[in-house]
């Protein structure tokens, strides 16, 4: 086969690829719930170095299925070592409630569990606001369908004077527009998210599929290694 | 591969670029991919949920080490719930034709003592696992991060992770270790100088005379740590000391496959006019013994020193205070003579044989202080083996020390090994975060040689008096 026909065959193969992953994502099953635009009041944790060890205590990694880790999200800060609440944890003052968790500076640093994400999804959680994230964390949120919106210190500040404020603040995260806004106020910021990230999460999709689709390239990268 | 200069990650990073995602992440090819217990059964349940399976099996090394105890290994494990961990590790290894080093296995050991003592880690690999401190094989000059559990069933069935480029940081150290300072002081010395998430978003290079002096099991403690800083990962160039200590190594390559692939390893090294994201510098002369006060890892200092006023550290006011209370410190507290209650030596950290040759040094013709327990716990059989052939045992039964056998152990406490609520450690391991060692559990992180000095007198002591 002349150079020529080969690649023209390797690009009608691509676009036959690139058409069955549509179709195979058109068709699948989604692998969390999408995310559009979510508008929810928002519960306060202004503390840094919020590390996945206080989201989800390596004693409760144990089970071999997702299930349940809600109920141990924040375990040690949330309950006393006889089970009974913290009344001063702020998962246990009921007047902060909704989908939107306000994080300090360097939140989910630590440990690369997963776990930690399933527990802040499962308590009920789809968005994690703040200054500064973890890069495992980061990936991990986003792979379960966490939208996680990086805001400027300053806005953090003005998120938590508001909510803590006033605990019926409403916070509105706009992922098509990339914009997070403190509803009552019109405060707004913009945040970064790449594209085929963003796509995903619009769409519920997940990085398995896709890679699914792409294996035969894979197949020809690896006869290539030299491990 | 570019001709314009670039640096030792850029050449192991973009050999690995199956596609590049326009406005997305690089599609990365993994060579070697290490899973445990406590990481892959969710993954290997979605293989299962999507009729998918796993694409090259000899790519993947499966070890228990998170969950397993550190005492009477050959008789069944008493939690029903690590027990099913590491029932359900058997049994998908075994069902997609994974290498599986179970308990008793004499290859068992934490899955970062192990994958580079058997020659699976080698320069210039891909190498993830769904643990954080995977970063310990960028000691050989390969590109090691940790990974989330949706990222193992990515690899489990495709080979490959979708990950942006990180940046690129490169931190250099020139000069010699003072007496009494270990590979484990130049990781937490950089920690208190750039915190915790100072790395965040880089990937680092180590460079500088330091590294390069250092023995394979330094460099890995001081990679081991990277993530600690934020970073997803650290790297040392391969030389002479890389190729010595792979040569013979069960997996690793032989005869004429070796010689290519050391002709192939002498080129991954930074070109002279490349370019990083950051630079850092110091001077081997800045480090003293270390040891951390709070409950971060960015949070410590020289054992000399004063525990910082609020002010002077780079952590909120609100959080430092937090961390002290936790810690039942104050600031402008002595550390030298503070009290302990536990230590622990091992963990990926400071597991390996070098460690306890450095913990034995120092214990040896003294006895453990009465007020203290010790955990001493090998990274590896291999390591523990080693204990024994070198006369260490010895040395430390002397001194009133038990060995425990392989595992994680304190380091995280999912086993039984925890400390308890308020008492103090001194640990080999890489966390001091709140209940990391146990529920209310404190943390001091610090060398085996602090470690040591903490055993034999009961208190935080500067190793170099006793040395």
């Amino acid at each position: 086969m002349s150079l020529k026909l080969k690649e023209k065959n390797n690009i009608i193969k691509r676009k036959l690829l690139a058409f069955c992953f549509k179709l195979s994502a058109n068709n699948r099953k989604m692998a969390y719930d999408k995310f559009t635009i979510l508008k929810s009041t928002a519960v306060p944790l202004p503390i840094e170095n919020v590390d996945t060890d206080q989201i989800i205590p390596a004693r409760f990694l144990k089970a071999t299925e997702r299930k349940g880790f809600g109920d141990n999200l924040f375990r040690d800060w949330r309950y006393n070592s006889d089970d009974s609440p913290k009344q001063d944890f702020i998962l246990n003052n009921l007047i902060y409630a909704g989908k939107i968790l306000v994080g300090g500076k360097n939140f989910g640093s630590g440990s690369s569990r997963e776990h930690a994400a399933w527990a802040i999804y499962d308590y009920g959680f789809r968005c994690v606001v703040s200054s500064f994230f973890a890069d495992i964390f980061r990936n991990n949120s986003i792979n379960v369908g966490i939208l996680p919106v990086q805001v400027s210190p300053e806005f953090l500040d003005k998120i938590f004077n508001n909510v803590i404020g006033d605990p019926s603040t409403e916070l509105e995260v706009n992922l098509e527009e990339q914009t997070i806004t403190i509803v009552k106020t019109g405060d707004k910021e913009s945040f970064v998210i790449n594209g085929y990230k963003k796509h995903n999460l619009l769409n519920g999709f997940d990085d398995i599929d896709y890679l699914q689709a792409m294996k035969e390239e894979i197949g020809g990268f690896a006869a290539k290694s030299i491990y | 591969m570019s001709t314009s200069p670039s640096t030792l990650f850029d050449k192991v990073w973009d050999s690995h670029v199956v596609r590049k995602i326009e406005d997305g992440p690089d599609v990365l090819f993994i060579d070697r991919h290490f899973i445990h217990e406590v990481t892959s059964p969710v993954a290997f349940l979605g293989l299962k949920t999507r009729g998918i399976s796993v694409m090259y099996p000899n790519r993947t090394f499966a070890t228990a080490d998170h969950n397993t105890p550190t005492i009477n290994q050959h008789l069944p494990v008493q939690d029903p719930l690590s027990a099913n961990q590491l029932k359900a590790l058997e049994e998908n290894s075994a069902k997609y034709g994974i290498s599986h080093w179970g308990l008793n296995n004499p290859k068992n050991g934490i899955v970062h003592v192990v994958g580079p003592e058997n020659g699976i880690t080698l320069p210039g690999m891909t190498i993830v696992c769904g643990d954080s401190h995977t970063s310990t094989h960028g000691a050989f000059g390969a590109i090691a991060f940790g990974i989330g559990t949706s990222e193992v069933e990515m690899v489990l069935s495709s080979q490959c992770i979708m990950q942006p480029k990180p940046k690129k940081l490169r931190i250099t150290i020139n000069g010699k270790l003072g007496k009494g300072v270990t590979p484990k002081d130049v990781p937490l010395f950089i920690l208190s100088q750039i915190t915790a998430s100072g790395a965040t978003g880089y990937f680092i290079e180590f460079a500088g005379e330091v590294f390069e002096n250092m023995s394979m099991e330094g460099r890995m403690t001081v990679c081991n740590l990277s993530i600690e800083m934020g970073a997803r990962g650290g790297m040392v160039a391969p030389d002479e000391t890389t190729f010595a200590y792979l040569k013979g190594r069960e997996l690793a390559p032989k005869g004429e496959a070796w010689d290519k692939a050391v002709a192939y390893w002498k080129t991954l090294k930074t070109d002279e006019s490349a370019k990083f994201d950051l630079e850092l510098t110091y001077h081997a002369d800045e480090i003293e013994p270390q040891i951390t006060y709070g409950t971060n890892p960015g949070l410590g200092t020289g054992i000399t020193h004063h525990i910082p006023f609020a002010t002077e550290v780079k952590d909120g006011a609100a959080s430092y205070k937090k961390s002290l209370e936790y810690m039942g410190f104050h600031e402008d507290d002595q550390l030298i003579g503070k009290p302990v209650d536990y230590v622990f030596l091992g963990s990926c950290t400071n597991g390996r044989i070098e460690d306890f040759r450095a913990f034995a040094s120092l214990v040896k013709g003294r006895k453990k202080a009465d007020n203290i327990t010790a955990w001493l716990v090998p990274g590896s059989h291999i390591v523990e083996s080693q204990i024994k052939e070198e006369g260490i045992l010895d040395i430390l039964n002397a001194a009133g020390f038990q060995l425990r056998q392989p595992g994680c152990s304190a380091c995280l406490a999912m086993n039984d090994d925890k400390v308890p609520a308020g008492k103090y450690a001194v640990s080999t391991s890489n966390r001091n975060f709140e209940g990391r060692q146990g529920p209310g559990a404190r943390t001091l992180l610090a060398s085996p040689l602090v470690a040591a000095a903490a055993a034999v007198t009961g208190k935080v002591t500067d190793p170099r008096e006793l040395m």
